[in-house]
């Protein structure tokens, strides 16, 4: 069992970083990092007030941009198919989808939000705790990205109907993670923990109705 | 996932009543056959009468409608989809199925052997031909290992000595205690237990 689900992961991991695809959400949000200031204007006190936010919804937009290639290319070439026949079920796939989705997703974008933040001036006790948010988020997004891959596997236009899946799904990290920025207590930081977890916990099942509804 | 299958009698293939509907549309009902080990089965019909949708039934990747299927455990399916990695190459592109099926370099080797691709072993997916293609999915199903082998149209887009050579792999594979039950409309040369053949439903209504 064990074998199997890191072959799963191995090969996702290893083919995202191959082609690529991993440094997509980096240069994303890098990108809206950069523009930002531009359209704020260079005010320091601004800039930190903000920042921090605007790094939230890069986040999540940046959740939305691998999507259409988590379920859909190996849902096309019958690789699940093949799974089932050897009698995997369509839980464990999902859950190997999502770790493999997140060792390719979490920590570049953990590392792109670090090198944003200098770009926007945040130091200090912001900066880590936008960075904590942040690592306590993308297990979720990670979670979500895979669920409406999922879900809108085989439709067309399934990317725009995939940012209308998210948007609401996303606002309850969004609530807690920007919170946190501004929240000494740190319990916004424990609410987004509780979130996060229950999205990862729903993720396998959610996605896994999902792919055996796509075999109908 | 498992609705209509049973543990029991895990070294046949055993269909009970079975009865497949997909959409609004029954395909077949009451089907009842069995395939004990070292026999084949020939499924044939006209297009679009349940052939490939029995063998994924039966595969797990659909559910009965009504009535039971208990096959063994271990079962590949070789059908239109190529479950490959196309930008790599054929050999590392089966090292994913190598290592799930927890199989040998040796046995992908003697498989790509079999299928005739040993000399493309270093070719990237993408750039096969149809018939190419088509070895390549028989050279997955070999390589899987498994006791029975559900094959749509094997056959499909293969040369005569491609089709000469898929007749002695499953020949070898009979003898060895598979079992096969394969939907062509090309003749295979192999000899068939069983000739399972379905008829389109009249409509009741």
């Amino acid at each position: 069992m064990i074998g199997t689900l890191t072959t799963l992961i191995w090969r996702d991991v290893r083919q995202s970083y191959a082609s690529g695809g991993t440094w997509l959400p980096v240069v994303f949000y890098l990108s809206a990092a950069t523009l930002f200031p531009f359209v704020v204007g260079p005010d320091r006190d601004l800039l930190l007030q903000t920042g921090g936010g605007i790094l939230w919804i890069a986040a999540l937009l940046a959740t939305l941009l691998p999507v259409d290639r988590l379920i859909q290319p190996d849902l096309d070439n019958g690789i699940y198919d093949q799974l089932i026949t050897r009698g995997l079920t369509d839980e464990l796939i999902a859950f190997a989808r999502l770790i493999s989705h997140w060792l390719s997703f979490g920590p570049p974008l953990l590392f792109a939000a670090f090198l944003a933040s200098g770009l926007i001036g945040l130091e200090g006790v912001p900066l880590w705790t936008l960075l904590a948010s942040l690592a306590i988020a993308t297990p979720a997004l990670a979670g979500l990205a895979v669920m409406i891959a999922a879900i809108t596997a085989g439709l067309t236009g399934a990317s725009a109907l995939g940012g209308l899946l998210l948007i609401p799904l996303a606002i309850p990290l969004l609530i807690f993670g920007a919170g946190s920025l501004s929240d000494v207590t740190g319990n916004a930081l424990l609410f987004l923990g509780a979130v996060s977890l229950l999205l990862v916990a729903i993720t396998p099942f959610a996605a896994g109705a999902a792919l055996k509804a796509a075999r109908e | 996932m498992n609705g209509g299958q049973s543990t029991e009698s895990e070294k046949a293939l055993v269909a009970d009543k079975l009865c497949c509907v997909r959409g609004d549309r029954m395909l077949f009902k009451d089907l009842d056959f069995r395939l004990e080990t070292g026999m084949a089965g020939l499924l044939t019909g006209p297009n679009g009468v349940g052939k490939s949708s029995l063998l994924r039934l039966i595969a797990g990747l659909l559910d009965p409608f009504a009535g039971t299927v208990s096959a063994p455990a271990s079962k590949a399916l070789c059908d239109d989809k190529l479950p490959l990695d196309e930008h790599l190459s054929l050999e590392n592109a089966l090292q994913f199925w190598v290592k799930l099926d927890q199989r040998s370099d040796a046995d992908m080797l003697n498989a790509m052997e079999h299928a005739g691709l040993d000399h493309l072993a270093e070719v990237p997916v993408r750039y096969f031909s149809t018939g190419q293609r088509q070895r390549v999915r028989l050279a997955r199903t070999y390589l899987s290992g498994a006791k029975l082998w559900l094959l749509d149209e094997p056959a499909n887009g293969l040369d005569t000595a491609s089709v000469d050579r898929l007749g002695s792999v499953l020949q070898a594979h009979l003898k060895d205690g598979g079992i096969i039950l394969a939907a062509s409309h090309i003749p295979l040369p192999i000899n068939f237990d069983l000739n399972l053949v379905l008829e389109p439903m009249v409509e009741a209504t």
